[in-house]
Order: C-alpha cells, then structure tokens, then sequence
C-alpha cells in the first residue's frame, strides 16, 4: 500500500518550472530514493511534500489525507519529518537542547509552562544522540559541531519528531567517507527497527544502491524512470543523463 | 534565559528591596517602587522579544490598557482592589490576544511596526475617549484602597506583586515552553518541522507578555494616581526596549537590570542637565556598536572571558 500519492505535482518559480508533472507512489516501508543531478529539482519536490513550498498545481495525499495547503507542523503532526540538505537546526544550542527541544515538541507538551524543562527527556534526547554518535558532543553548541556531525544531529532532531514516513535531503553530503558509511548504517538500522518508510535524495550511488529498495530519478523537475534499483540502473536514458554512461 | 547565577542575583535583589523601607527615609521607597513597576513592565516585554524573538514596538499599549482599566474598575465602578487588578489584567490579555492575533502573522520589522501601528491607536482612543479615559487631561485621581494610601504600605504591595511575577514568569522560562519559545526564537522554519504551531505560540507569548504589562499598568494607575495618554504613546514602547536592550535580551535578569539602571539615571541625570534625551541616546549607541548582549552580556564576559 503507499503511504504516500504525489498525483501530478508541479511548481514553476516564475517562468521557471523546477517540477513538472510528478507523479509518484511511495510504499509503505519503502526506502525511496530520489536521484538526480543538480538542480534537478529533488529539494523542491522534498519542500513541496512536506509543506514549506505550496504546489503551482498537482496534490499530495499522505495514507487518506489530502497534504495540500496544510502547514509544515500539521504534517509532522501526521506523521512526516524531515531532515534539511543544508544543516538546519538551532546552531546556538546545544546539541542536548536541539534534540530535548524536538522531543518536548513531539510530546505536544510546548505549550506546558508549568513543567521545568531541564530534566525533561534527559535519557530520550542521550539516547538519540548515541544513536547518531553525537554523545561526546552533546554539551556543545552545534555551531561548533564538525560539519559532518552537525548533519548527524540534523538527523537526531528528525527521528526525534518520532515519524511514519522520514525524508532526507542528502542525509551524507559534506561527510567524510568513514561518517557516510556509519551514517548509512545507521540509518538502515533505525529504518528497520522503527518500521520507517524513507524517502531520500542522495548523489553518491554508492550509498542509494546500498539502501534504496526504490529509486525514482528526476532531471529538469521530471520523473524519467522509476522503479527497482536493477531496471533503473539498465535504463538507457537513465544512463545517458545522469550516471553518464555511454 | 534562566540560570543558578541569575536565581541567586533575584534573591539579592529582592533582600536588597526588603530592607529599603527600613532606610529611613521616604523618598527611596517611591524611588523603588517606580523601578519595580518598570522592571515588571521589561520582564513583560521580554516574554516576547527576548524568549520569543519578536520585537513589539507597542507594548506600552498593554501597560496603559491595564491601568486605565484599572483606574477606571477602581474609581467609576468601586470594584474591590483584586477583582479590578483581576478584571485590567483580563483586559490586557483579551487586547493582545486581537492585536496579536493580526501581529504574528507578520515577521521582523512587519511584526514591529503592526505594533507600533496598533499602540498608536491605542493612544488615539485613550486621547479621545473622553468619558472613560479622561481624554487629553487624563484619567485624574484614582481611588486606591485605603490601606494602600500610604508609599510604605504601597511599596509592600508592589513588592509582593512583582515578586510573584517573577516567580510566575521564570517558572515560564525555564518550562517546557519556555525552550519551545527559544528554539523558535532561534529557527521558526526549524521549529515548525518539529511539529510546532509557530504562529500560536508566538501569540501565547504575545498575550502572556500584554498581561504582564497590564499588571504592570495597574501599579502604575495606583502609584501615580491617574493614567495619562503618554503612557500609550510609542515613546514608552521605545524605553521599554531600551530597558530590555540595556540589560541584556537573552537573559532573565537583563530586563529588571536595564529598567532599573535606565530609571535611576534617568532621574540622576534630570538634576543636573535636561538633556536626558542626549543621554539615552548615547545609551543606545552603546548598546549596539558595543554590548549588543547589554549590561549581563559584559558581566558574564568577565567572569568566563574565553567564553563568547
Ligand atoms: N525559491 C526558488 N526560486 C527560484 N528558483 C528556485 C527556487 N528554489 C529552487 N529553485 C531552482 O529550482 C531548481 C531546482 O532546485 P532544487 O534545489 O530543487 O534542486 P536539487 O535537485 O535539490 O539540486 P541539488 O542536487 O543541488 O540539491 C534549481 O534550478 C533552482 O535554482
Ligand atoms: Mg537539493
């Protein structure tokens, strides 16, 4: 069953149209990955799903539920996080409080002004960042981070919005080979354990043939193939415009 | 925004105040009970543009809606003392609910000059709506309870509210919310992606923040005796701002120290020049090519001076 429809969806800035016509399931369970070269349009559509852009035209359905028009914190309410391509956490707090913050908010509990934050979800939010490997950084600001873990953390406040469905935006960008391979490792694992579906976009192949179970590849915001890992690797065009074969 | 430092700073404060009325001599506990009001009003303030980040630059439309409600619930209707506090404070907090409620659908400068736009009518309305607010004259005499006559008496009084306010509001800082409030300070985009409804708890903290100053309006009303339309015009947002800013916007205390230190130079400088306004400026100016964290952002460098 998909989790999630993407029926025909476009968005233009301008004249410029950086999704044309996606059309796109998305099963439950499903690690999907998005590929495609530069400014083909994968952060677009990512911003699209899950609310921070609204559509030209077309709808996203997430199980029964019409996303159109709904607000990025309604949509984490339903189900879907997301991690930012370009590190987007709270840089002037610490790694601790990125991750307490994220669990206070997924708890519901933010309007709570009675209940002492310090101690709240304390083993939770160590845990996550265990998880992620930022134990030893938890004390400091994540300005401060090493840029590879300050993507890990970027992670660790996603997961801790506790999702059905989790998109990454090039969730290995900008880490060093070692912090790839455990980052993809990692992520393989929570995405098992936790019964996640995934949604990704990453550039290295090595690492989307390693965890894809479904790839989609977009060039000039269009879907050009889509399919099992295999038949998309064979696909002639594919491999004209984006792995640069033949 | 809130500390250990910060905590043990308050209890001297307030042991300090404590024994203010064993001076001896008047004009200290009025001089005190001034800085008490204004410091409740910045704390207010700060609720909003410290913890979350929006800068009102009409939060004195709060501090006047409570205290000619509350001079009017006082005088004109005869209602008891806590039921007209009760009553001016529920006043402030319904204005900021409808003002705010437009205000936070708006970021940055739009947010502050929506303030400032509404504060204006605000001192429009206190200017001419002559039977309740006395219009240009002001709302002249107001009838404290009896027991509150006396500036010792009052200055207990002011004591016990501000310091239940404090209580109250960095119970608010230090909760749940309050970190939810800084993190959408920090990054609202961030925050919403956590599942947070920005836009409301930007008008939780806009109202929390008018009923603050709304109390802060009903000292006021009582100690001065009246409430005039200037306490509504923008020039009172403004110093309340620089009180923030003075003391220091991302912490606790900074707002109580900034009102406190701008108040009292306020009145040194007045015996000796008039030109207080020349000061203030210089204040600024100095706050923001020099301590944009203010006075407890300079202290806390000196006592971590390879902390940033
Ligand atoms: N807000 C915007 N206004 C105008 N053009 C935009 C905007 N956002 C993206 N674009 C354009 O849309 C195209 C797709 O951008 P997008 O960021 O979605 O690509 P991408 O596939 O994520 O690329 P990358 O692999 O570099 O991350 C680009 O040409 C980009 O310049
Ligand atoms: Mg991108």
């Amino acid at each position: 069953m998909a989790i999630l429809e993407i029926v025909n969806l476009t968005k233009n800035f301008g004249a410029f149209v950086a999704v044309r016509g996606v059309t796109l399931q998305i099963e439950e369970f499903a690690t999907h990955a998005i590929i495609g070269p530069n400014g083909a349009g994968k952060t677009t559509l990512f911003n699209l799903i899950s609310g921070l852009a609204s559509p030209t035209t077309g709808e996203v359905w997430y199980r029964q539920q019409r996303l159109a028009r709904l607000q990025p914190h309604e949509i984490v309410r339903a189900g879907m996080a997301r991690s930012f391509q370009r590190v987007n956490v709270f840089s002037r707090r610490t790694a601790f409080e990125n991750v307490q913050v994220a669990l206070i908010a997924s708890a519901g509990i933010n309007y709570n002004f009675l209940r002492n934050a310090g101690s709240l979800f304390r083993e939770e939010a160590l845990e996550l960042l265990r998880l992620v490997r930022c134990e030893d950084e938890a004390l400091r600001r994540a300005s401060e981070l090493a840029y590879g873990k300050q993507k890990q953390l970027e992670l660790a406040v996603a997961l801790a919005a506790k999702p059905k469905l989790l998109l990454l935006d090039e969730p290995t960008a900008g880490m060093s080979i070692a912090e790839t391979k455990s980052t993809i490792g990692l992520i393989k694992d929570v995405v098992a354990d936790r019964g996640l579906t995934l949604l990704f976009t990453e550039h290295d192949m090595n690492v989307v043939f390693e965890i894809a179970s479904a790839i989609s590849v977009l060039h000039h915001g269009e879907i050009i193939a889509s399919g099992a890992p295999e038949d998309v690797r064979k696909n002639d065009d594919v491999r004209r415009v984006y792995l640069g074969q033949d | 925004m809130t500390s250990r430092p910060q905590l043990i700073f308050l209890l001297a404060v307030f042991a300090v105040l404590a024994v203010v009325p064993f001076l001896g001599a008047r004009y200290p506990v009025e001089l005190a009970t001034q800085v008490m009001i204004f410091s409740l009003f910045a704390l207010s303030l700060n609720v909003l543009a410290g913890q979350t980040g929006n800068l009102s630059f009409g939060h004195a439309a709060f501090l006047s809606i409570g205290g000619y409600a509350c001079a009017y619930f006082l005088t004109r209707l005869g209602w008891p003392l806590a039921v007209s506090m009760a009553g001016a404070v529920i006043m402030s907090a319904a204005a900021a609910l409808i003002i705010g409620a437009l205000c936070v659908r708006l970021n940055a400068i739009y947010f502050s000059m929506l303030t400032l736009a509404f504060s204006m009518l605000v001192w429009a309305v206190a200017t001419k709506w002559r039977s309740i607010t006395g219009g240009d004259d002001g709302f002249v005499g107001v009838d404290v309870p009896i027991y509150l006559t006396n500036p010792y008496s009052f200055f207990w009084f002011t004591l016990a509210v501000c310091a239940l306010s404090v209580v109250a509001l960095w119970i608010l800082s230090a909760s749940a919310m309050g970190h939810a409030l800084v993190a959408i300070r920090e990054n609202p985009t961030r925050a919403s992606f956590l599942g947070m409804n920005v836009k409301r708890m930007r008008l939780a903290a806009f109202v929390i923040a008018g009923a603050f100053a709304g109390l802060a309006g009903c000292l006021l009303a009582m100690y001065v005796r009246g409430m005039y339309p200037q306490t509504a015009f923008w020039t009172q947002s403004g110093q309340v701002i620089i009180m923030v800013l003075l003391g220091g916007i991302h912490s606790f205390i900074g707002p109580i120290i900034g009102a406190a230190v701008l108040y009292l130079l306020e009145v040194i400088t007045e015996q000796y020049t008039e030109y207080w306004s020349f000061v203030m400026g210089l204040i600024l100016l100095a706050i923001v090519m020099a301590f944009p964290e203010g006075l407890v952002g300079i202290f806390s460098k000196l006592r971590a001076p390879r902390r940033s």
